[in-house]
């Protein structure tokens, strides 16, 4: 049979709606999630966290704190081994503190006892000696040169002298003449934004349970997204060899790019190999906001010119994103995304990442990209504002296709933008009538997406059952998706295909589950897995028949002659073929390993009409539609959920959430009153249409969809707001007291 | 430690904190022993959807939780003079199922049910509300407008209180060690009366109200106001009475002139704070406009026609 | 200090246990009990994962003392199907993909059929205020809002 690389386009399970296969467990509560197992001997392990924005750790007396009724282990930053690698090593610092506390939160100190109760009363024995400093929380402040340094010695080789230490590193993307461009606007409009930092705000906190050998053996128990990821940083920070440590996923509550790295369980390992017994934390909703990964806030000013036509010639975006207290990187993917949605002659976009005394961002869905998509949409609209021109056909004269050379570098193969503008111009939406008060507002969004490495294992069972062991851990419904893809592929139905996420010992390495990859990567190994399957299952039967190999074709589940040059021999089914199997050479199964490349991008665009109460600054959502680019979307109803779930979010962005800190340095909300995510009653019915420009990197043509969809709502609110109240806003979140003020001015 | 009638358990001496004791006195007269005795720290158990966040936050760590939500009539609401008489352990949710007191003190009841979500109003107390004295308390400023009096109860017997004298600052009231209250007066109404409340909350639900205003009117047959009272919720320490506010709308059908007084006095009467919540500027400006939305809502609900 | 006994009716159970006075409901759920389905997403009644119902009423069990409990009835997630039979809206759940990691839906399960319970033919709105006070991230509430009214209308028609 050939095995070409041969996109297929008409499909009988892929696009249909199954019933996923861990609905039963989730709905009868007996999914285990990161906090829901015990172990025989289990100890509770409890984190002493800084008090302190900034200080230097001058001693750290745990003597009472061991002495305490049932503590059984108490560990410092001198437990943990010393990584040569500043990856890791920040990792190791983030988890327990060093030489410094640098952020309200850090985790100083642990213990573990046989109760609750009793780490927590251990935990206040401990006297930890604190020499005060300095602290600087703002994104802007943190670069002035006299700012408080967080770290010294972190900026890269690229950063010029005479910055704050505190600015670590510093990216540039575009192309073409921005002078000459600029010259040839008839309008040309600058704005400066800035933005909070916001959570990913998972409802599950993290959660492990942990044991540890002094032999350097152990296993971990917890809530990720990746796994293989857990295991390298416990084995980097434990200073144990990672095949020794056996890492696996729960079920997870929510990830959204938060649990992309490890805070406790590094932790938890320490404890258990000094208690000598299994070890449970789990983390509480304060300690998740102020000590897990929220994201960066930034400061950015963008500068758009204008035709009077609405061709926009030139650009330039300027992004300071601070990410913590540790160097970070997501001011690139933010600089890389912020003009990808146009076809520009002159683009420039230069980051600057900032260190600031804040807990360590990590990934939010799309990281980098609503903050700076954000501003530069907000640009665009407003000059179609002032230039009296319909802000869809702006984006449609003005968009990326295939052959575009983009703002960030690749030149654009087949994508989404224009299908999905004109989607979102054809819609009802776009011409409702308005009432008073009201405003419409819509903005691009998109998303690289990303391969990655992957491993996939499909074993034909002997009862004609299909098992598929991948190992990403599923946020979004992928298990269905897999099974899905590699019941197409075999040609069985989604029923026989059962597919799990293996722990570490069971596959090769596994990035993480994020750049929305799992559908596209794992997806696509699946897909060749079982196509290597497929291949050794003719073999066998090309075998009985006593014919060539390429005589034998597979289709819809069966081995078949292919030609009438074969002979005439009956189809064998999958069942039939796996069930004498043990007789034609064993078990059969296909396997793949892949780094995989060829990820297709996501734009996406949104659509929304919101009402301003003039008198309070309150902004209600009227209607809000969604129209993205899924390549070919696996099963419509994960596609659907993907957008709804990321728009809400990123709704939340826009109106309310947002991380507030006092001039002592310390959050100040840090809990789920205070930290406002969208509840219920604040959203209508979010509609979705999916469109699909196929993808030609995977064989079905799948793009990844669950980043995008948080991108576009940031500017599509604001300028819906600015429409509706009169007032473009150019700080985020746009809480009622921002936009009353600016109303009033 | 007065033993009498409740079932306490002694305190076990360990060398870590010695554990919280919780008891359910059996009569009002233990209950006020038992927290008259009480050394430590102590508090009261109702609805517990206060306590408990501050429990679990290690904001306070009670020596004692005294339970008295089993105590007669704390789980009624009985007719009393024309009015009614709220037993203190009676939920938010129990509190709007009444027919008889939603329509006699509708904006008492829409206070007290806007506290947190389904789950927190099927077990938080008007009373709980009352004496947690947060200054954005939402049960509150509706009880003020209602004139409610407090029935507290302590070492020597039963006195009440008018709802307003009970919060004296944030976090604290005016109950004496040992007293705690059982029930909330509300006055029976004339014809032609009714409240409102209302709150801004940046959200639709869930989160503390930001600013507050009850408003109760009485008219007469022609729609003249003949009784007004106006208190603000979130603007200053604790809830604000605003008497000028009232009186502006006295002897008026709410027209402009008397809204735009009653609109200058409620902002007048602000003295908020700047806070994670809100602004000092956009309490006080909110303030105004609930005062007035609230106003034309208990108008409307009294039978007034604009 | 001594725990204290307290005797119970979960889930159509006779249940006792011992717990400290200060353990929440939901610690005693988790901790002892072996009924993990009530989920601690924030420990002070903002979200909603850790609803049961206590005396029929619908409650966060983070916000009621393990202790409070002695002679009531409580129901969990774990009492909602009839042994191999999904109560209407578990199924339509799981048909309508209203849960995606499924962390909040135990919670919001209890809290809809709560409600179902009370209004039979409750509007999108009234569904939404109801659901308030129980957070989802993963699904922006609409496949969850149109997944209770689908069973609220298979409930009716049976």
């Amino acid at each position: 049979m050939a095995l070409d690389h041969q996109a297929k386009r008409d499909f009988k399970v892929v696009g249909t709606r199954v019933a996923r296969p861990d609905g039963i467990d989730k709905v009868t509560g007996k999914a285990a999630y990161g906090a829901d197992i015990t172990a025989p001997g289990m100890l509770f392990g409890r984190i002493l966290r800084s008090p302190h924005a900034h200080a230097r750790i001058k001693s750290i007396d745990v003597s009472e704190a061991a002495k305490a009724p049932g503590v059984k282990a108490v560990v410092t930053s001198a437990d943990l081994a010393s990584p040569d690698d500043e990856y890791y090593a920040d990792i190791r610092d983030n988890c327990l503190a060093r030489e410094k506390v640098l952020y309200d939160g850090h985790a100083v100190a642990a213990v573990a006892a046989t109760s609750k109760a009793a780490a927590k009363a251990a935990i206040r024995l401990i006297k930890v000696d604190y020499e005060i400093l300095p602290h600087v929380t703002d994104v802007d402040e943190a670069m002035k040169p006299d700012a408080p340094v967080v770290q010294e010695g972190r900026a890269l080789e690229n950063v010029p002298a005479g910055m704050s230490q505190n600015v670590t590193s510093h990216f540039e993307f575009g192309h073409g003449d921005l002078d000459a461009g600029f010259a040839k606007a008839d309008k040309i409009i600058e704005r400066t934004f800035k933005t909070a930092a916001t959570h990913q705000g998972y409802i599950e906190p993290q959660a492990c349970m942990a044991s540890l050998g002094t032999d350097g053996r152990g296993e971990v128990w917890c809530c990720t997204q990746g796994q293989y990821m857990v295991r390298a940083n416990c084995a980097e920070v434990l200073g144990i060899e990672a095949s020794q440590l056996r890492v696996i996923s729960s079920e997870i509550g929510g990830g959204f790019g938060g649990k992309t790295t490890t805070f406790i369980e590094p932790v938890a390992l320490a404890l258990s190999r000094k208690s000598g017994k299994p070890v449970k934390i789990v983390m509480t909703r304060e300690e998740v906001l102020r000590a897990t990964g929220p994201t960066v806030s930034t400061s950015m000013d963008i500068k758009i010119g204008m035709t009077n036509e609405g061709r926009i010639t030139a650009a330039r975006g300027e992004l300071r994103y601070q990410g913590g207290a540790f160097p970070c990187g997501t001011v690139e993917f933010g600089a890389q995304a912020a003009f990808a949605a146009y076809d520009l002659e002159a683009v420039q976009t230069l980051g600057w990442n900032v260190m600031t005394n804040r807990p360590k961002e990590i990934a939010y869905r799309a990281p980098g990209a609503p903050t700076s998509i954000y501003a530069v949409e907000s640009v665009v609209d407003e000059l179609c504002q002032e230039l009296g021109l319909d802000p869809l056909d702006v984006r449609l004269l003005n968009a990326a296709r295939k052959g575009t050379l983009s703002a960030y570098g690749p030149t654009f193969n087949e994508i989404g933008l224009v299908a999905t503008l004109e989607a979102a111009k054809a819609h009802p939406h776009y011409n409702a009538p308005l009432g008073p008060n009201q405003g419409r507002g819509l903005s691009c969004g998109f998303w690289f997406n990303f391969g990655g490495n992957t491993c996939v294992s499909l074993n034909i069972n002997d009862d004609g059952t299909i098992g598929v062991v991948e190992g990403n851990p599923d946020i979004g419904g992928s298990r269905a998706s897999i099974s899905m893809m590699a019941a197409e592929e075999l040609g069985v139905p989604y029923d026989k295909v059962r597919t799990v996420i293996a722990d570490t010992t069971s596959l090769g390495f596994n990035d993480v589950t994020d750049g929305s990859r799992v559908t596209f990567a794992v997806g696509l190994a699946t897909i060749k897995a079982a196509r290597a399957a497929i291949q050794e299952m003719c073999k066998r039967v090309a075998k009985i028949w006593g014919i060539d190999e390429d005589a034998v074709l597979w289709e819809d589940g069966f081995a078949k002659p292919s030609g009438p040059n074969a002979g005439t021999h009956p189809p064998m089914s999958l069942a039939e073929i796996a069930a004498i199997a043990g007789n034609t050479g064993g078990p059969i199964a296909g396997h793949h390993e892949v780094n995989a490349d060829g990820a297709g991008v996501s734009f996406g665009v949104h659509l929304v009409d919101t009402e301003v109460d003039p008198e309070t600054g309150a902004t209600k959502i009227l209607r809000y539609t969604i129209f993205q680019d899924a390549g070919k979307a696996v099963h419509p109803d994960y596609v659907e959920g993907q957008m709804q779930g990321g728009a809400v979010q990123g709704i939340g962005w826009a109106l309310n959430e947002e991380y507030i800190y006092g001039e002592d340095g310390r959050l100040q909300n840090a809990g789920f009153l205070d930290y406002r995510i969208p509840v219920a009653s604040d959203l209508p019915s979010i509609e979705t249409v999916i469109l699909e420009i196929p993808n030609p990197g995977h064989p079905y043509g799948v793009r990844g969809v669950g980043e995008t969809p948080i991108v576009p709502p940031l500017a599509a609110i604001s300028n819906a707001v600015s429409r509706a109240a009169g007032v473009r806003m150019t700080e985020l979140p746009m809480s009622p007291p921002r936009l009353l003020k600016a109303m009033s001015a | 430690m007065h033993e009498s009638g409740c079932a306490a358990f002694a305190p076990f001496a360990e060398s870590w904190k010695t554990q919280m004791r919780y008891v359910k006195p059996e009569s009002f007269e233990a209950a006020s022993a038992v927290l008259v005795a009480e050394q430590g720290i102590a508090r009261i158990l109702t609805g517990g959807t206060d306590v408990l966040v501050m429990l679990k936050a290690e904001v306070v760590e009670p020596d004692l939780m005294v339970d008295i939500k089993h105590l007669p009539g704390m789980r009624d609401i009985v007719s009393e003079d024309g009015g009614y008489r709220i037993g203190a352990a009676v939920s938010s949710a129990q509190l709007g199922e009444h027919a008889g007191v939603k329509a006699m003190w509708p904006g008492v009841v829409e206070g007290a049910e806007l506290i947190g979500s389904t789950q927190v109003q099927n077990r938080a107390t008007m009373v709980g509300n009352l004496c947690t004295a947060s200054p954005a308390a939402d049960s509150v400023p509706a009880l003020v407008t209602a004139n409610a009096m407090a029935r507290v109860h302590g070492p020597d017997g039963a006195r009440d209180v008018p709802v307003v004298d009970i919060p004296i600052a944030p976090g604290k009231t005016s109950l004496l060690k040992g007293e705690f209250i059982s029930s909330i007066y509300l006055p029976a109404r004339p014809d032609h009366a009714a409240d409102a409340y209302l709150r801004f909350i940046p959200r639709t639900e869930m989160d503390i109200a930001v600013s507050s205003a009850a408003v109760s009117l009485e008219l007469d047959a022609s729609g003249t106001v003949t009784a007004a009272c106006v208190a603000l919720g979130a603007v200053a320490p604790t809830v604000r009475l605003v008497p000028d506010a009232g009186a502006a709308l006295i002897g008026t059908k709410l027209d402009a002139a008397a809204i735009a007084g009653l609109v200058a006095a409620a902002e007048a009467a602000c003295s908020p704070i700047t806070d994670k919540r809100g602004t000092i500027e956009f309490r006080t400006k909110t303030a105004g406009v609930l005062a007035k939305r609230a106003a034309h809502i208990a108008y409307s609900r009294a039978g007034g026609k604009t | 200090m001594k725990m204290i006994p307290v005797e119970t009716t979960i889930n159509g159970d006779r249940t006792e246990f011992l717990c400290n006075s200060d353990e929440s409901l939901l610690d005693v759920l988790r901790d002892r009990l072996g009924l993990t389905g009530a989920k601690e997403g924030c420990g002070t009644g903002d979200c909603g994962a850790c609803s049961v119902t206590l005396n029929g009423r619908l409650v966060c069990s983070c916000l009621v003392l393990g202790v409070e409990v002695d002679g009531a009835e409580v129901e969990t997630i774990e009492g909602m199907a009839d042994g191999e039979m999904l109560h209407p809206l578990q199924r339509i759940f799981i048909e309508e993909a209203a849960l995606q990691c499924g962390i909040c839906t135990p919670g919001i399960l209890i809290a809809a059929k709560s409600l179902l319970e009370k209004n039979p033919d409750p509007t999108d709105t009234e569904v939404r205020y109801w659901l308030a006070g129980n957070l989802c991230r993963c699904t922006g509430y609409d496949k969850i809002i149109k997944a209770v009214q689908k069973a609220a209308a298979e409930m009716r028609a049976a």
